[in-house]
């Protein structure tokens, strides 16, 4: 009876529109999840501190790869999500405080903001039948609209009830995330407990976009990817495919600037910037955008790289990034983790061949 | 008795009348051509059939419900299907793939499988079921993509130059197999070039020329027309 279940649990996320299958790939899964458990024991507050912000963005790139890599969406629109959710969370939690654990309520409804901003924003682009390039440009300028808007909020008649929005020095008051406890509040700051939060999180929405990407769903939006005239004459209204997964996309992202806020008790409008809607794509990109597990593994990386380059007084971080995104482009189209874990596939496949022989 | 009709339908782009007042009913069960020379307006009667163009004035009606005003993916689910020029088909997508985003529509999980498996028969494809729809040889991609229009079980089926770049061999496999399906009761659509395919295959012939229907008839007495051959060699703009 578990057996079975497992073995449910197991069709359910592994299939065709996702690498990774079989008993070697969840032991590795699960040493890489035990590796972070007890990360935390053998590293400094600072590390894991920098950990919890690259895992923060893992959330934003995966909705990324969903919406670009899988339906073939090229949207600039995340880092305006992030920003919203950002602001909505300091906005709330300045407002309201953090009785009763609202700042978690504040959370769940940054999220909601930036899922309805997106559905709104969508609804006119999908609808309208906007595609390609100019949709990129369209989602681009949406954000920085926002971010020019948010930089000239600087004056005092610039705040939504107590909380002054700030201009280009954006706001630096809110509480991070509370729980109450009997003992006094239990805060998610010294970073161990929210590093857990996000860890956990982050499984949770791996492990449900691994569902959600290989069932019916998934594959119309992969279909929708590789021939949507195709797929709308196979009866799908594909603009609502589109809009589903462009708002779970925004979602995402929403999460990631709530979090990110909470995280650094911090947010500005350079968060919505030109570098800020540039960078998710080269973290994506060079992943690998048509598999979540390659995006979210890419991104990690990647963010670790730069922050190390940042971090050693190199002011040409971010031309690397550019170079970076340029070679893989070139030369790896598909992604460096994508491409390798196909050459991985193809190595154990010869060997097992060979074996059989 | 009649499963599509189209009253007085109109299409201008600029100043040309791409289709000019057609009117055209098809029986249902029948195996139908639309010929024409190159320019005469098939292409955009076809699309305004699918709803991928608006007409400009005329009427579309399926199977007794008018269809003019629907979106494409709504006349699909009126049960009208179609096999497009270039193939269609999703190409770094798994044969079964393909076919399963065709079938998943009308059928639940435990089913999905057996009728996966029986189309790939069906189709012969059933040793490339695991490969990617694009690593298929051109025949075989146009087979797919009928077999997907298939999958959704459509009372009109309409096949644009079903066998565009075939052999005459896979040509011919392609007939037979527009045939069996239209022997099962589906009404079929076909505007082809190819007229050995038509002798092949079609049971009545309507022809187009500057966007107006010119010619109708069995496939014989189209043939016969001296008119028609005058259109096709250029003779006569009549």
């Amino acid at each position: 009876m578990t057996m079975n279940a497992v073995r449910r649990f197991f069709s359910l996320i592994e299939g065709p529109q996702t690498i990774g299958h079989g008993r070697p790939f969840w032991l590795g899964f699960a040493l890489v999840v035990a590796v972070a458990l007890v990360f935390p024991a053998f590293a400094d507050g600072y590390t894991v501190g920098n950990t919890v912000y690259f895992l923060n963005s893992v959330f934003i790139a995966l909705g990324l790869c969903l919406i670009w890599g899988y339906v073939g969406v090229l949207s600039f629109g995340q880092t305006a999500f992030f920003g919203i959710a950002g602001y909505s969370y300091a906005v709330l939690t300045i407002n309201v405080g953090t009785a009763y654990g609202f700042t978690f309520a504040a959370l769940a409804l940054s999220v909601l903001a930036a899922a309805l901003f997106a559905t709104i924003l969508g609804y006119f682009l999908f609808f309208s039948r906007i595609n390609g390039v100019f949709l990129g440009i369209v989602t681009l300028s949406v954000t920085l609209v926002l971010e020019r808007f948010m930089a000239q909020t600087s004056g005092p008649e610039w705040k939504i009830g107590t909380a002054r929005l700030n201009g280009t020095n954006g706001i630096n008051t809110m509480p991070p995330l509370t729980l109450p406890w009997s003992g006094g509040d239990f805060v998610f700051y010294p970073d161990p407990p929210l590093y857990y939060l996000v860890l956990a999180l982050l499984l949770i929405v791996y492990l449900c976009l691994r569902i959600l990407l290989n069932s019916r769903f998934g594959n119309v939006l992969v279909a929708i990817r590789e021939n949507p005239e195709r797929a709308e004459m196979l009866g799908y209204d594909i603009r609502k495919y589109q809009l589903g997964a462009f708002v779970i996309g925004a979602a995402l992202a929403g999460l990631s600037g709530a979090l990110y806020t909470a995280w650094g008790q911090y947010i500005t409008p350079s968060s919505m910037g030109m570098t800020a809607a540039a960078l998710p794509i080269v973290w994506v990109a060079v992943g690998g955008r048509s598999d979540i597990t390659a995006a979210a593994i890419g991104t990690f990386i990647v963010l670790a790289v730069f922050q190390a380059l940042t971090i050693y007084g190199n002011q040409y971080a971010l031309v690397v990034m550019g170079a970076l995104l340029v070679l893989t482009v070139l030369f790896m189209p598909d992604g460096l983790i994508l491409s390798g874990a196909a050459k991985l596939g193809r190595i154990t496949q010869t060997l097992r061949h060979r074996r059989s022989l | 008795m009649a499963l599509l009709e189209i009253q007085g339908l109109s299409k201008h782009f600029g100043g040309l009348h791409v289709t000019a007042d057609v009117d055209f009913t098809l029986d249902a069960g029948e195996l139908h051509c639309l010929i024409g020379p190159n320019g005469a307006g098939k292409s955009t009667f076809f699309r305004l059939i699918l709803g991928v163009v608006s007409p400009d004035r005329g009427k579309i009606v399926l199977a007794g419900k008018d269809i003019t005003r629907l979106k494409p993916f709504q006349r699909v689910h009126e049960g009208m299907s179609v096999k497009f020029q270039v193939p269609g088909i999703f190409k770094t997508l798994s044969v079964s793939q393909n076919l399963q985003t065709a079938l998943q529509h009308n059928c639940d999980a435990d089913a999905l499988a057996g009728k996966i498996a029986e189309m790939l028969d069906f189709l012969g494809l059933a040793a490339e079921a695991r490969s990617p729809a694009g690593n298929l040889s051109h025949g075989q991609k146009q087979w797919l993509e009928i077999g997907m229009a298939v999958c959704l079980k459509p009372r009109l089926l309409l096949l644009d130059e079903p066998t565009a770049g075939m052999s005459p061999k896979e040509t011919e496999a392609t007939g037979e197999l527009v045939k069996s399906l239209n022997a099962q009761g589906v009404t079929v659509l076909v505007v082809e070039h190819d007229m050995a395919f038509v002798r092949q295959v079609a049971q009545r012939v309507t022809v187009m020329h500057l966007g107006r229907i010119f010619a109708q008839g069995t496939v014989e007495e189209v043939m016969a027309d001296s008119r028609v051959e005058a259109i096709y060699l250029g003779r006569s703009h009549a």
